[in-house]
């Protein structure tokens, strides 16, 4: 049985390589495959722990997080639709029309 | 006639307080009529009221048993323990007098100012400060404690301010209001110290207690702290009433308006340090030093200021130079233990001094502003009333009996000759000295304001019309309004002054006349009925009864006769330099321009105090406090504080990027930092 550190482990650098990707690339769709790679990772550590703890809850969780991710994937996905159709770019450098 | 009950005392001064607030707040939009009329009715009913008081307490019976003090429930103002002090008021022989002078003099000149400031802008604001020095001045001499005393007594100081600097565009009124409320300052502070040590003593502030305690202790005789206490009181009264070393604040005081001359710096605020000595007469006979310093301040003050008053050429400075010199006298009877005395003169000199500011402003506004008495001349058939009422004051602050100020100056040089000073004979010889400067130069103004040939240019055409004009202005209020208003700026002709300035002139000028037969020594016949008055007040002070015993009545008629005689040579000396001979007072001081120069230049005494200590405390002010302190210290402080938040903004700034992938850096290393915290944090903590 593998143990639940390597779980974990596998998680964290996922979650780090996410939060890398989000603030180095400039693409918005690159952006946003970085936040699911996120959600994924904290999934991936929910349902470790509930292996552990043999309790059912974390991988209800896990459920919400996907229902909620894949609203929010077509939320997000309709708003840089909608971006690139005004601007004509996907590049968040140029998305800047609220800074001073 | 009804008693008036006690608690209309209150009204005494509230009424002039109410004329204030009336003015002050609406007066900008009330046509001047009203003004007036405002200002006179709540200053006439104040009057009304102190005469009522002075017969209910007259039909009380003999003096001695006037005295009462109001304490009205619900009026405590500061009760700490081991210190009362309240809105106390009491009234006694000497408070009436001056509660006569102040409502009845102080109502003559505002009557005189309705016609006087007719012209004047601003003439809400200045009848405003008028009616509220009235309030303060009333609240001075109705005060049963130090502590009201001096609410009057700073209150009276800020009108005074008010009104000097009255035509505050001019920066000379201006600066002259400054320096009379800086010197006074001075004399404040000396009587707040006594203050201090009055309550570190007796607990108390009030008269009656700290007076009383005094009385039963004869053990304190000549305690130095008595004296403290006194010689502080006496820095602080010469402040007010303009003696050595502070006298230098009056004759500038000239700036302000004629009326507030003759209301302030003639009448009552400058007397009010004369009346806290003679209140404290207790306090001052327990301590016979402070005394002498009092007559020795007194006595030099009168010579010094009536030798610069013989050289001045200004009227109205020539005024002021004598107000000293009166107040010194005062200062001197005060010193000798003479207090009835020197209230006598303290009541006959508002009558005459009122006067003669009165009549002197009568004069300049008859040739439309002018001072300078090189300039005047030959007035005496152009406005005669102005001349008869003038004379009077003249010829009564000269001495000249039967005239007010003959038996009031001649009670205190007898007072001063029979008392114990040791100095009493040189003090005399000194206040005789006075007499004479001051009947030469009373009759030097006389002469050269009135007799001689007319010095002012006119023009005859505008003579006419300012005659025409005055014609028809009669002693009615709306009638001065009118008159006013087609009158505007127009300079007009050598006038005689409208009714309503001439009707005080004439009532002030009987009682100068006749204002003194009330103190009538007993040697001329008479029974010195204010000294009787005031008896009671000073019961434990008058030692001057026993002496006129022993000596006889033939002393005090060769002083008198002495003291007439160097009036009329004073006379005799100014009728020959500007009447028979007017070019002899000029070839007598080139012949000692030296000296001529040094009074012409009044002693280079404010020059004395520039060096000495203006200049140095600028300096000081200037080089220390200004550059180090004051840029230093308090605007670096500023400063600091303003760069230390500024760097902190410059730090916070950065973060606001705009760059959302910079905010989400952030956010990410602020997560970190939480979990950082909650991982290691309880092991870190659990070891501090």
């Amino acid at each position: 049985m593998v143990p639940t550190a390597y779980y974990l482990i596998l998680a964290a650098m996922l979650f780090s390589i996410g939060i890398a990707a989000f603030l180095i690339k400039r693409n918005v769709i690159t952006i946003f495959i970085s936040i699911e790679l996120m959600l994924n990772a904290v999934n991936l550590t929910f349902v470790a722990f509930a292996h552990m703890w043999h309790q059912v809850s974390g991988q209800i969780f896990v459920f919400f997080v996907m229902v909620v991710a894949a609203a929010e994937a077509a939320v997000g996905l309709a708003i840089i639709l909608s971006i690139f159709r005004t601007r004509q770019t996907l590049n968040v450098d140029e998305i800047d029309l609220m800074k001073s | 006639m009804n008693p008036m009950p006690a608690s209309y005392l209150w009204f005494i001064p509230l009424l002039p307080f109410a004329g204030f607030l009336i003015n002050g707040t609406l007066g900008r939009r009330l046509p001047r009529a009203v003004v007036g009329t405002v200002a006179l009715f709540f200053t006439a009913l104040p009057a009304a009221l102190v005469a009522w008081l002075w017969m209910t307490m007259c039909a009380a019976g003999a003096p001695s048993s006037i005295e009462s003090v109001i304490r009205p429930s619900g009026y405590e103002w500061i009760a700490i323990t081991g210190f009362h002090a309240d809105f106390a008021f009491s009234v006694d022989a000497l408070t009436l007098i001056m509660l006569g002078v102040v409502t009845g003099v102080g109502f003559l000149i505002h009557i005189y100012s309705v016609g006087y400031m007719g012209h004047e802008e601003g003439y809400w604001r200045f009848f405003a400060y008028l009616n509220l020095f009235m309030f303060f001045m009333s609240v001075l001499v109705l005060a049963a404690n130090f502590l009201l005393l001096f609410v009057g007594w700073e209150g009276v100081g800020l009108c005074s301010y008010l009104l000097i600097g009255f035509y505050f565009k001019k920066t000379s009124a201006a600066n002259a209001g400054k320096k009379a409320f800086i010197v006074n300052r001075i004399g404040d502070f000396g009587f707040l110290l006594a203050m201090f040590l009055l309550i570190a003593h007796f607990g108390s502030l009030g008269f009656t207690q700290v007076f009383s305690a005094i009385a039963q202790h004869p053990e304190w005789q000549d305690a130095q702290w008595i004296t403290a206490i006194a010689l502080l009181l006496v820095l602080g009264a010469a402040g007010k009433s303009a003696q050595i070393p502070l006298y230098i604040w009056l004759p500038d005081a000239m700036e302000g308006p004629t009326p507030v001359s003759a209301l302030i710096h003639a009448a009552t605020m400058v007397t009010a340090g004369v009346y806290m000595v003679a209140r404290c007469h207790v306090l001052f006979n327990s301590t016979p030093a402070a005394l002498s310093v009092v007559a020795c301040i007194g006595a030099a003050t009168a010579l010094f200021a009536a030798s610069i008053g013989m050289v001045q050429h200004d009227i109205k400075r020539v005024l002021a130079y004598s107000t000293i010199s009166q107040l010194g006298y005062m200062f001197l009877a005060c010193g000798v233990g003479a207090y009835a005395a020197g209230i006598f003169h303290l009541l006959t000199h508002s009558f005459f001094k009122a006067l003669l500011f009165l009549a002197a402003g009568s004069v300049i506004h008859a040739l439309s502003g002018e001072q300078d008495m090189r300039r005047m001349g030959g007035l005496r058939t152009r406005t005669p009333i102005t001349f008869w009422t003038m004379s009077a004051g003249v010829f009564a602050i000269a001495g000249i009996p039967p005239f007010a100020g003959f038996f009031s100056k001649d009670e205190i040089l007898y007072r001063t000759f029979t008392s114990t000073n040791p100095l009493h004979i040189v003090l005399w010889l000194i206040g005789l000295a006075t007499a004479g400067m001051t009947s030469f130069y009373m009759f030097r103004l006389w002469f050269k304001t009135f007799f001689g040939e007319q010095r002012i240019e006119e023009h005859a055409l505008l003579d006419q019309h300012g005659a025409t004009v005055h014609a028809r202005s009669t002693t009615t209020l709306t009638m001065v309004a009118e008159h006013d208003e087609d009158q505007g700026a127009l300079p007009h002709g050598v006038h005689e002054s409208p009714w309503i300035m001439l009707l005080p002139l004439c009532i002030l000028a009987l009682l100068s006349v006749a204002g003194g037969w009330i103190g009538i020594p007993a040697a001329l016949g008479g029974n010195n009925g204010i000294e009787r008055f005031l008896g009671p007040v000073f019961a434990n002070g008058a030692t001057g009864e026993a002496v006129a015993l022993t000596t006889g009545h033939g002393l005090e008629l060769a002083l008198a006769a002495i003291s007439v005689l160097v009036a009329l040579g004073g006379f005799y000396i100014a009728y020959v330099f500007y009447y028979e001979k007017p070019g002899t007072a000029a070839a007598l001081a080139e012949r000692n321009r030296r000296a001529y120069n040094l009074v012409k230049n009044k002693y280079w005494v404010d020059e004395f105090y520039n060096a000495s200590l203006i200049t140095p405390l600028l300096m000081f002010t200037r080089g220390v406090l200004e550059l180090i302190f004051e840029r230093g210290v308090v605007d670096g402080s500023g400063k600091a504080a303003g760069a230390t938040t500024r760097g902190f903004a410059w730090l916070a700034r950065k973060q606001i990027s705009g760059n959302i992938r910079s905010y989400a850096g952030w956010l990410a290393i602020g997560a970190a930092a939480v979990i950082a915290v909650m991982v290691f944090g309880n092991s870190l903590w659990g070891h501090l």
